[in-house]
């Protein structure tokens, strides 16, 4: 043995004082656990489910902006169903647009996707062009979009003039403002391309090759492996696409107001109408507040429910 | 893979271009009219490029509104935001990824759930509550939540990367005597930076576009922030869409920025987040 000096080992010092707690593994797990989860448990009472349930008490009162809340049972919700002028309408056209634009944004978004997916030279060039307009903030993306479909001088209408169709009035069309509004939301959602490319790239190649050597063509191939890999990232976008979708208000509050007629009358335009404009109805708000939620949760609800049938995931015996 | 035949390259590549016009054609009309004189944009048939370049529409929009000064509001929003985010969604994802406790799975669902909630329901409340709080018109209603969590969405995908640490590494600082924090902090933080930084990338984006957020809480036009400001441009000058779109193409140009610096990370992100629900 060489001089190496090893050190005695130190008694353990014990600490025999009355204040010392001792703890078990699993205690002290416990409350490291506790406490590192703290800062988003509060956030979860104070931002979430607090103002939530204050969402459902208040849209029982009747509670002007300035003024006294009063308890007004379900009014605030028939007055909604019966006799509100623009409960129906908003509805109406939030789900007009939510269903056009995810449908449109999951096709366009899947169709790219797939194109790039073929060994295509200069993919990371393309991937970089498609992304950006998903970058550019909304209310920037709004004022673009207003000047691209001005009716007078726009770039759409010089368009049709110079092939020979006769100019639209795009958003200042009581038919057309919402269609030019799903137009503009497909191209500023373009991130759902590089979600789609991701799953794309992780098909497994060798059961393309299998349903090949199986005579299979290109439709054997997108039904049998493509779509049942790819599933999850639809369910995925088509979650989270329906609920942002539902919630759209920037839109029309910077490019149209709600005209032409409320042919954009979003329903969180209305929510924020009804609470904030000079006469605010907070009550009335938080009624169309939380049934705009029971909406999207039923929704939810029933596409995680429907899923189980067409979603499939790797390592799951079907 | 089998070769392409000549048409079917040209169908291809045709499709592509197609979608790269759609793509980028809205940018490009950006640009071109952000730097052209007013009688220029209304010519017939349109210009595709300016004669003049009109860099002055750039120095114009800074002037008519205050840029800088929105500028300067935005990033004093976004300093805490950025801090408490990134502090209080580490903390909790470790937390849920690799800490056993009491009904962590019960804790991480709730926390998870608000993903899917929509922002309009706890709106009303909440601006009623920073409103008793005479907090209308200060910054706070747009920083403080930051540090509760830093939004689901964070904790998920920092989630993600804490659980791709193998335990052996844990196992050897716990030998060492390590507590909890003291793993967390000198030997996790370092190995999840990635998704840091793409945390912080999104954060950037958000602060620098909400839009709904500002415009509850901020009536002082020396509060706004940048896409506020934007909005009250578009008030202000309706018709001059030479100002309008430099005003734009300055809102656009920092994200974009931002965009080309971390592209890496966002497409790292991109495969993370269309995990399976």
């Amino acid at each position: 043995m060489t001089a190496t000096h090893i050190q005695p080992p130190t008694a353990p010092i014990r600490m025999t004082s009355r204040y010392t707690l001792s703890l078990t593994t699993s205690q002290r797990n416990a409350i490291a656990g506790y406490m590192f989860t703290l800062p988003a448990t509060i956030g979860f009472f104070v931002f979430v489910l607090g103002p939530m349930l204050a969402t459902l008490f208040i849209s029982f009162t009747d509670w002007p902006i300035i003024g006294k809340l009063k308890w007004v049972g379900l009014e605030n919700y028939t007055t909604l169903f019966t006799t509100h002028p623009f409960f129906w309408k908003s509805l109406e056209v939030t789900t007009y647009f939510s269903l056009a634009s995810i449908f449109l944004r999951l096709i366009y978004a899947f169709s790219i996707a797939s194109l790039l997916n073929f060994d295509v030279r200069g993919k990371a060039l393309y991937r970089t062009l498609f992304y950006m307009p998903s970058i550019v903030p909304i209310v920037a993306t709004a004022m673009i979009w207003a000047w691209i479909y001005n009716p007078d001088f726009g770039l759409f209408n010089w368009i049709l003039k110079s092939v020979g169709l006769p100019p639209s009035r795009w958003l200042s069309g009581s038919d057309t403002a919402i269609p030019s509004m799903i137009f503009m939301d497909v191209w500023a959602s373009s991130s759902t391309i590089i979600i789609f490319l991701a799953g794309l790239q992780g098909v497994p190649r060798e059961l393309l090759e299998a349903v090949e050597v199986d005579g299979g063509n290109w439709w054997n191939k997108l039904t049998a492996v493509t779509m049942p890999h790819m599933s999850p990232y639809i369910l995925f976008n088509l979650i989270l696409g329906f609920i942002a979708a539902f919630q759209v208000f920037s839109n029309s509050y910077v490019m149209t107001g709600g005209g032409p007629s409320n042919a954009t009358l979003f329903l969180v335009l209305l929510i924020y109408r009804e609470a904030f404009n000079n006469n605010g109805n907070m009550g009335l708000a938080c009624a169309i507040a939380w049934l705009l939620f029971v909406l999207v949760a039923a929704i939810t609800g029933l596409l995680f429910q429907g899923s189980r049938r067409w979603v499939y995931y790797y390592g799951e015996d079907r | 893979m089998k070769r392409r035949s000549p048409v079917q390259t040209l169908a291809l590549y045709g499709s592509l271009f197609i979608g790269v016009f759609f793509s980028c054609i809205p940018l490009f009309w950006l640009v071109r009219s952000s730097l052209m004189t007013l009688p220029e944009l209304y010519i017939y048939p349109p210009l595709l490029w300016s004669h003049t370049v009109r860099w002055q529409n750039f120095a114009d929009a800074m002037t008519v509104v205050n840029f800088p000064l929105f500028i300067q509001n935005t990033v004093t929003i976004l300093i805490p935001v950025m801090l408490g985010t990134l502090i209080t969604s580490a903390l909790a994802a470790y937390g849920f990824a690799r800490i056993r406790f009491p009904y962590k799975n019960i804790w991480f669902a709730l926390v998870i759930s608000s993903l899917l909630l929509p922002y309009a329901v706890t709106m009303i409340p909440t601006f009623i509550g920073w409103a008793r709080l005479n907090a209308i018109d200060t910054f706070y209603p747009l920083w403080v939540p930051a540090w509760f969590g830093g939004g689901a969405f964070n904790i998920f995908l920092l989630r993600q990367f804490f659980l791709s640490i193998p335990n052996e590494i844990e196992d050897a600082a716990v030998l060492d005597g390590a507590g909890h924090f003291a793993i967390f902090w000198r030997i996790m933080l370092p190995l999840v930076r990635p998704g840091l930084i793409v945390i912080g990338i999104f954060t950037f984006l958000n602060v620098w576009n909400d839009f709904l957020n500002p415009l509850l809480y901020l009536n002082d036009d020396k509060k706004f922030t940048v896409a506020l400001g934007l909005m009250t441009f578009k008030g202000t000058y309706s018709t001059d869409w030479h100002l309008l779109m430099a005003g734009s193409a300055i809102v656009v140009i920092p994200p974009i920025i931002v965009f080309f610096i971390g592209q890496r990370y966002f497409l790292e992100s991109a495969t993370l987040s269309g995990m399976k629900l």
